[in-house]
């Protein structure tokens, strides 16, 4: 259970958030235009990596905000939350 | 009793007699002892049966890593509880407890035949032998493995315990109240840090409390004095918590650690009071000094198994703070110093022991303080076997050979009704590893200790690999100074007389003249795996310790490596002759010790399992004589029977007066979503299927929204309310996932849009009245409304008021009838409901519940998602064609309608069907297959809703079909159990297709 500092609340248990895996996947201005192939790299490709990997999170009983956030889940070490728009930071 | 009580003590009160029943019997122990102490002082070692081979096993130690002492308690009460530890169970007056694992008792044991027949029970054998004949699993080995197996018997009635969780916050916790951890806390409290000390047994100490050797001094004191002193100075603290008999159960990542408080355990029955029994701690810390000290290692050499070989500490401990000397007559087996306490202590109190030693020498004092006592030492000496059936005899030793790879000489036989063993210390890492901290092996001693480099916790004292007194003073103080940026404390000038040397020899799997393959040489004394079967392991391929450990189930169950590890990677390491610590170890996995599920489970129980919704109208439907039904957290009427009327005659009525007259439904558990901001209508349109900008206000309309996938997720009707409001409702089980989803797409892919989202599901109770009659009811309710079709047509909404307040009345339906809904503020809701019945009673209004609802719109071929529907429908499958926008460059889902899979002609599509036999009634779930004669019988489908119609007297069906649009008139067959029900493929509209009752 780790301690997730929400960028607009602050510090608080896991158990309040959720996880809605991988971050920075954009959704595509104009889905039509794209093949079969392409959607389906935006619809289902995910990463799973074995350390550090960028992911959203949503502070579902607080506030309510989804965030981004780098985790190594290897070990469950949080190296940054940071809110939705902003860059994501070189880890 | 008195013969092996030989010692007073402070800890246990020998005035005052505890009585308790074991295996059937009575015996006497005294207040403070343990289940174990108080059979001990009996003279009872034998305490159960080991768990492939059925040998007989006794008491080996005197702590959490016990192996064999495994009791039910209190059999045939509730508070039946299996698998307790003897060694850690209090005794209490009328504590009852027998043996596991032997049958018919533990003196003779039918499955003690194993034993005999154990050169043809090898590792693996299970995998090995129940492979063939292939028919012989289901009727003979699987009922006979699950005979024999499992440790215990679980509790048949549920548990009339109370059990409770508390959440705490401290600066520094403490695991372990020990010499280290006492130095550890003490430092911490004294330098104003909220600080918790947690310690599984009823007192703190650990194994100092009971030294009073002139071998072991702090400044000038026994060990056990100082440390007396120090705790009673302990307890004056005012920032520390100290919670004794609660054991640390796991160690989560960010310093979040489970521990398990026992409040009531260790009390008479009848004087527990229905008090909390156990309580779990949840504990954020924010640092954690772990102290949770080391584990005596045995000695791994034929027959170690028997009643009467204990470990060399636990013997100590049981004489020195229980008084009870577990032999007359002992033998102490070593490879270090530490097993010579236990000899001079024996010694002092005039018990005869002897010693035998695989070392050559040693030049410890504690050990020229032995010899002086008049202690025999066998040097250089091995023990190669032991005799006696429930109870040690004897024991044969022999000389190790120069290099100690073999034995040499002749046999020496010596009496003993108690032989000590003692390999030397293997540190209680467990707690470290479960934080995620690594561990180094170090040569000289052969043992894993802590690499620290987290900066969240430490480790001190033996669990940290310092297992001498003054190493443990020292090295705790040094490291807690550090760790908490102390730069004094009382501690530094700490004067330590210690005895022992380091020297230890080690050899994991002791050599002996009789062949490998003919000994028993125990690892793991609860599973019973043998030094022989890690050697097949290893000749069998397996290399990984963690492979070795699953296939030979050494520290498995509740050893979890305390015991049994070290030695089962010496042997690997030894016989493929690679280096010890290159083989790494099992992972140590939560909990440390065994919890009850009452403790896991806390308050979480009865109604408090989980929330129950009940709409404002609920005790409307209960004086109603509803029966409810979970639809998520909400209670929904299912049906209101009449006098004894079962579910399909309620029904059946149900649903024929709502279609001739009125029927009214509790609709308030639909969510409810409030839209409002200047881009609403646009967030609409992406997240609908259909077009949203032309709604005029007052308009409602049915939506379809899509997962990214292009499957079908939710539906509802919203409504515009203004020009920049919106009021969804989505399905009830849909409401929580819906409005996430929304946030979601709102916050991350569409921050532009000025959209505002809440949900309002509590706020609104609805009653929806749906029927011919429905027009005439509202008008007695809002006398003065226009409700002519011009006035307020279908799919429309208006404002109205009851007795001044609000309301918000929509015409839509989901039955296909003239149909309203009623929105009123939720605490009105009753009373909304009980004046709609109130003006419907001349129509003879019907409450219907969930089960008619959805027998009416199956009759209209209306879906509802997540029944017809299964994260697998696109609305194309569902033959929804119409409400999916051609001209809408996007919205959810749309680019997956034409995937190359969501494309294909043959994907399972909503059709109608109607049995051949108007009466016949298909069940929901059954499978739908047109072939036969082809064998496998391919299955092209499924029936997703089935009713029989009163208003067609014909039974209907929605079901999914591969192809099933082009199957129209086509015959089917829906194969049960005892027969073929034959159908045919019909439009999935069976009433009204027309659409002519919305207006009638």
């Amino acid at each position: 259970m780790f301690l997730i500092n929400c960028p607009y609340c602050g510090e608080r248990d896991q158990s309040e958030f959720t996880c809605g895996g991988e971050a920075h996947i954009v959704r595509p201005k104009q889905p039509t235009e794209l093949s079969d192939d392409q959607w389906a790299e935006y619809l289902f490709m995910r990463k799973n990596i074995k350390g550090v990997q960028f992911e959203r999170w949503n502070h579902a009983h607080g506030c309510r905000k989804w965030f981004n956030m780098v985790r190594d889940t290897s070990n469950d070490k949080i190296h940054a939350v940071y809110k939705m728009g902003e860059k994501p930071p070189v880890v | 009793m008195k013969k092996y009580r030989v010692n007073k003590t402070k800890h246990v009160d020998q005035t005052k007699t505890v009585s308790f029943d074991f295996d059937g019997k009575s015996y006497h122990g005294f207040e403070g002892d343990t289940l174990a102490s108080a059979l001990l002082s009996n003279g009872v070692h034998l305490v159960g049966r080991s768990f492939k081979y059925h040998r007989p096993r006794g008491i080996m130690s005197c702590g959490s890593e016990e192996p064999n002492a495994i009791c039910q308690i209190n059999e045939d009460t509730d508070l039946t509880e299996p698998n307790v530890r003897a060694t850690e169970i209090e005794l209490y007056e009328g504590l009852k407890a027998s043996s596991q694992n032997c049958w018919p008792s533990v003196n003779f044991d039918i499955g003690g035949i194993n034993n005999f027949i154990s050169p043809f029970i090898p590792a693996g054998f299970y995998y090995k032998t129940f492979m063939w004949p292939k028919n012989f699993w289901k009727k003979i080995y699987e009922p006979l493995i699950r005979w024999s197996a499992g440790l215990g018997k679980s509790p048949t009635k549920p548990d009339p315990e109370l059990y409770d969780h508390k959440h705490v916050h401290c600066d520094i916790l403490i695991i372990g109240g020990g010499i280290s951890g006492i130095i550890a806390s003490k430092i911490a409290a004294k330098n104003n840090l909220k600080t918790i000390l947690i310690e599984d047994k009823n007192i703190l100490g650990g194994s100092t409390i009971f030294q009073k050797n002139e071998n072991y001094k702090i400044n000038d004191k026994y060990s056990g004095e100082w440390i007396d002193a120090e705790i009673a100075e302990l307890k004056k603290l005012d920032n520390l918590t100290i919670k004794t008999r609660t054991s640390l159960a796991a160690y989560h990542s960010y310093n979040y650690l489970l521990a398990k408080e026992n409040i009531s355990d260790h009390l008479p029955l009848d004087k527990r009071n229905g008090s909390i029994r156990q309580r779990l701690w949840k504990i954020r810390a924010d640092k954690v000094i772990v102290a949770t000290g080391a584990i005596e290692r045995p000695l791994v050499f034929n027959n170690n198994d028997r009643p009467g070989i204990m470990l060399s500490n636990s013997v100590k401990k049981y004489l020195d703070f229980y008084g009870v000397s577990c032999g007359l007559n002992n033998v102490i087996f070593t490879n270090n110093d530490s097993a010579y306490e236990t000899a001079v202590s024996l010694k002092e109190k005039g018990i005869s022991v002897e010693m035998i030693d695989i070392r050559k020498k040693s030049n410890s004092k504690i050990v020229k303080n032995a010899e002086q006592l008049g202690i025999k030492i066998y040097w250089n000496s091995t023990v190669v076997n032991t005799f006696g059936h429930k109870k040690i005899n004897s024991i044969e030793i022999m000389n190790l050979s120069e290099d100690g790879s073999n034995v040499v000489g002749n046999k020496i036989r010596i009496n003993c009704d108690c032989l000590a063993i003692s390999g030397g210390w293997t540190p209680m890492v467990h707690m470290h590893t479960q934080s995620g901290g690594k561990l180094d092996f170090r040569e000289i001693d052969q043992t894993f200790i802590p690499n620290e480099i987290e900066k969240n916790h430490i480790n001190v004292g033996s669990c940290n690999g310092d297992f001498e007194l003054e190493e443990i003073i020292n090295n705790t103080n040094k490291k807690v100074k550090n760790f908490l940026k102390v730069s004094k404390t009382e501690f530094d000038n700490t004067s330590v007389l210690n005895s022992k040397e380091l020297d230890k020899k080690n050899i994991w799997l002791l050599p002996n003249y009789i062949s490998e393959g003919k000994c028993k040489s125990f690892i793991d004394f609860q599973n019973d795996s043998t030094a022989k079967d890690i050697k097949l392991a290893l000749r069998e391929g397996f290399k990984s310790i963690e492979h070795v450990k699953r296939y030979t189930t050494t520290g498995m169950a509740t050893d979890q490596g305390k015991l049994s590890n070290m030695h089962a990677l010496g042997i690997i390491a030894d016989t493929a002759g690679v280096k010890m610590g290159t083989l790494g170890t099992t992972t140590f996995r939560p909990p440390f010790t065994p919890l009850t599920f009452g403790s896991i489970v806390g308050r979480s129980v009865d109604n408090f399992f989980d929330i129950t919704r009940k709409t404002s109208i609920h005790e409307c439907h209960t004086q109603n004589n509803a029966k409810f039904e979970n639809v998520g957290q909400w209670k929904r009427p299912w049906y209101y029977p009449i006098n004894d009327e079962g579910l399909h005659d309620a029904v059946q009525r149900e649903s024929k007066a709502a279609r001739d007259s009125a029927g009214i439904l509790d609709a308030s558990t639909l969510g409810k979503i409030d839209i409002q901001g200047t881009d609403a209508s646009e967030f609409l349109n992406r997240v609908y299927t259909n077009a949203w900008s032309k709604l005029g206000i007052g308009k409602c309309r049915y939506g379809l929204m899509l997962n990214e996938d292009g499957m079908v997720y939710d539906d509802g009707v919203t409504t515009r309310l203004g020009e920049n409001h919106y009021l969804m409702t989505t399905t009830t089980g849909g409401a929580a996932n819906v409005l996430s989803k929304l946030e979601d797409y709102l916050q991350t892919e569409w921050p532009e849009l000025d959209v505002y989202l809440t949900s309002v599901t509590d706020h609104y109770s609805t009653a929806s009245i749906c029927g011919p009659n429905s027009k005439k009811i509202l008008k007695k309710l809002f006398p003065d409304k226009d409700f002519s079709d011009d006035a307020f047509p279908h799919m429309s909404y208006q404002n109205g008021k009851i007795d001044e307040i609000n309301c918000r009345i929509m015409r839509i339906s989901f039955t296909g009838e003239l149909s309203y809904e009623i929105n009123i503020e939720s605490k009105y809701g009753k009373s909304l409901w009980e004046k709609c019945i109130e003006a419907g009673k001349e129509f003879k209004i019907t409450p219907y519940g969930t089960e008619t609802m959805h027998l009416l719109r199956a009759e209209k071929g209306f879906i509802i998602v997540g029944q017809d529907t299964d994260g697998t429908m696109t609305p194309i499958d569902l033959q929804m064609d119409w409400i999916v926008s051609k001209k809408k460059y996007d919205f959810i889902g749309k680019r997956s309608l034409y995937r190359s899979d969501t494309i294909r002609d043959d994907r399972k599509q909503l059709v109608g069907l109607l049995t051949d036999d108007p009466y016949e009634i298909l069940e929901e779930g059954a499978q739908i297959v047109s072939d036969m004669s082809k064998k496998p019988i391919e299955m092209i489908g499924h029936v997703t809703s089935s009713y029989f119609s009163p208003n067609l007297n014909k039974s209907i069906a929605l079901a999914v079909v591969k192809s099933g649009k082009k199957m129209k008139g086509q015959k089917l067959i829906v194969p049960m159990e005892n027969k073929n029900i034959n159908v045919t493929v019909s439009d999935s509209v069976f009433l009204d297709k027309e659409n002519k009752r919305i207006n009638a």
